[in-house]
């Protein structure tokens, strides 16, 4: 496969793209690869560099270095080509606060020289309608509550048919059913045929929508791929609880394993060691052995553990 | 609630878009919508209807005064002042006069200064370009519609003044600094001449201040550094020491219309002023063009 065809399949492709604002190197040299058709998960911690990237990929700022193809084309040089084709939501909703809802949507159309003014009215009652601000079309968006704002943010991004919608962050501000709405929203646009590159760093939001994922960290890209195999890079983890901690832990030995043993209760210990193994084998083992097994669970890691150990710890992540 | 119902509709995601139907690469891309647009908010904000209004409000301050003191002493205060009483066709011309080096510059510079540091205050700017408006065509539209209002300013004291004028004086022929005496009719196409050569005297300042605005994302600080260049420009013409530098000031000409108030008219001004003008569009031009097209927009 030529790297012509690889590209003829991506939605959004860069290379070695960095970007520095005086000494800080915003974007290191990453090699993103969003595939057509994916709902692609772009994670991080706050300020790892996401905005900043999606502001290189929409031709708003200018790389220091790499390359940006979007839909198959070179950004920005074929930017008034490509950006009709994407929507995009960018570090949250802008508006200018003295006009309503609608007319902010029709100056933003207006902008759009491929937009056809004849359908113009339609499409924004349409997009209006799809994010559920009909009621609050004439109204002023500077009444608009920071949920609303952000709705009529996803409505622009929706004025046309997008081949690629690029939404940072979509879900700030809203609550829990508006969430789900704007979830079920991404489904929608993705049944239809779009690509969607959400930007979060809300890891359930993610799991939940998306068929692939990429995790920055500081401004480094650490991990992507479809979100299974992400889940799946994270080792997985054997918990058994029993009384004979001395006796099972020479059966983990045995099998090439570290246990660690605690006793959380008192009564019962609990072994955690990482798989190396088939875990029937391990239990046969063990039942061989005359180990009283009471509990016995693998567990695979999270997006969030994978999340964590990629970008550091609570409000300890990297710089 | 009618929120989610609407959002998650079944079916919801298969609805055909009318979006792009009119809009095939074959169609022509049009350009006038976005000046439409531009040109619309405009003049339909609040602000610039303020900014219009207050304009309006000199040539009517100006003539209720004179109507209710009893006698103008001549020579005193602005040109004309004291030839109101006789014929209310003046009291356009002493505003006009009146607005040249303060008012104008300053509605000017919120205007120009606002154009692009307006769109980056409000976060709009990322989605205009995103849309894509092209900057160049932005710059350009934001160009033309401060042009609109270089248009407007001169002429909303003008027809205040005519107005007004009319209501509270009487109205005959006018005598020109040549000694001529031509028509009321005649008398108020030169009064429009003087708006349009103060049009012409503000595109230089405009230029300036679009040039501003591409600097920093705070409309308010493009707004006073061009109000500001004004005031700078108008002092320095008065300074001998610097005469050598007086015909490549902005406002050097801003007050060379008494030419236009003869018969035949004088467009001797006219020119050298549009020139000047024609040179610093062009030089600000150039820079904000150089400046907004490789900027980062990160606002």
């Amino acid at each position: 496969m030529t790297s012509a065809d690889r590209g003829a399949g991506l939605a959004i492709e860069t290379t070695g793209l960095s970007k520095r604002f005086g000494h800080q190197l915003a974007v290191n040299s990453i090699d993103l690869a969003v595939p057509r058709g994916s709902v692609f998960g772009f994670l991080g911690p706050n300020g790892s560099g996401k905005t900043t990237t999606i502001r290189l990929m929409l031709g708003l700022a200018a790389a220091t270095a790499g390359s940006v193809r979007v839909l198959g084309q070179d950004m920005p040089g074929k930017l008034d080509e490509v950006l009709p084709q994407v929507g995009a939501l960018v570090e949250g909703p802008a508006f200018y606060p003295f006009l309503s809802g609608a007319a902010n949507l029709h100056r933003f159309d207006a902008a759009d020289r491929h937009a056809s003014p004849g359908t113009r009215r339609a499409r924004v009652a349409e997009a209006l309608e799809r994010v559920g601000l009909s009621h609050a079309a004439r109204k002023k968006v500077r009444a608009y509550s920071m949920g609303m704002k952000q709705r009529l943010g996803i409505a622009n991004a929706l004025l046309s048919r997008r081949e690629l919608l690029i939404l940072d962050e979509p879900t700030n501000g809203l609550d829990p059913q508006g969430t789900r709405e704007v979830r079920s929203l991404v489904r929608s646009l993705a049944a239809d045929g779009a690509t969607v590159f959400v930007s979060s760093h809300l890891l359930a939001e993610v799991e939940q929508i998306c068929t692939h994922a990429a995790i920055m960290s500081a401004g480094r890209l650490v991990a992507q791929g479809p979100l299974a195999e992400l889940r799946q890079a994270g080792t997985a983890q054997v918990r058994l609880i029993t009384p004979d901690a001395g006796a099972a832990s020479g059966v983990l030995v045995r099998f090439g394993m570290t246990p660690v043993v605690g006793h959380p209760d008192g009564a019962d210990a609990v072994i955690t060691s990482a798989l190396d193994a088939a875990p029937e084998a391990i239990v046969a083992a063990l039942v061989a052995d005359g180990v009283r097994v009471r509990g016995f669970a693998v567990e695979r890691g999270s997006l969030e553990d994978r999340f964590v150990a990629l970008t550091g710890e609570g409000f300890d992540v990297a710089q | 609630m009618s929120h989610s119902d609407q959002v998650s509709a079944p079916g919801a995601g298969t609805r055909t878009n009318p979006g792009r139907e009119g809009s095939s690469p074959r169609q022509r891309p049009s350009s006038r919508s976005l000046l439409a647009s531009e040109l619309k908010q405009l003049f339909r904000r609040r602000r610039t209807q303020a900014l219009l209004l207050a304009l309006a409000a000199i040539p009517v301050m100006i003539a209720v005064v004179v109507r209710l003191s009893t006698a103008v002493p001549p020579g005193r205060g602005p040109a004309f002042l004291d030839r109101i009483t006789q014929n209310g066709l003046f009291v356009g011309v002493t505003a006009l006069i009146v607005a040249v080096p303060l008012f104008l510059p300053l509605t000017i510079g919120v205007v120009a200064g606002d154009t692009i540091a307006g769109e980056a205050g409000h976060g709009t700017l990322r989605y205009l370009l995103v849309a894509p408006a092209g900057r160049v065509r932005l710059l350009l539209v934001k160009y033309v519609g401060a042009v609109a209002f270089c248009v407007s300013a001169p002429l909303a004291v003008a027809l205040a003044g005519a107005g007004i004028g009319a209501a509270l004086f009487p109205v005959g022929p006018v005598t020109l600094l040549s000694g001529d005496v031509v028509e009321p009719g005649e008398a108020l196409n030169r009064m429009l001449l003087i708006a349009a050569y103060q049009t012409v005297s503000l595109l230089g300042l405009s230029a300036i201040g679009l040039f501003l605005s591409t600097l920093t994302d705070v409309p308010v600080g493009a707004m006073a550094a061009t109000i500001v260049l004004s005031v700078a420009s108008q002092v320095m013409d008065q300074l001998p020491q610097l005469e050598w530098l007086h015909p490549w000031l902005f406002s050097h000409y801003w007050f060379g219309f008494a030419d236009l108030l003869r018969q035949p008219i004088g467009w001797d001004s006219f020119t050298s002023n549009a020139m000047l003008q024609a040179g610093y569009i062009a030089v600000f031009g150039a820079l904000a063009y150089g400046r907004f097209v490789s900027k980062d927009v990160l606002s």
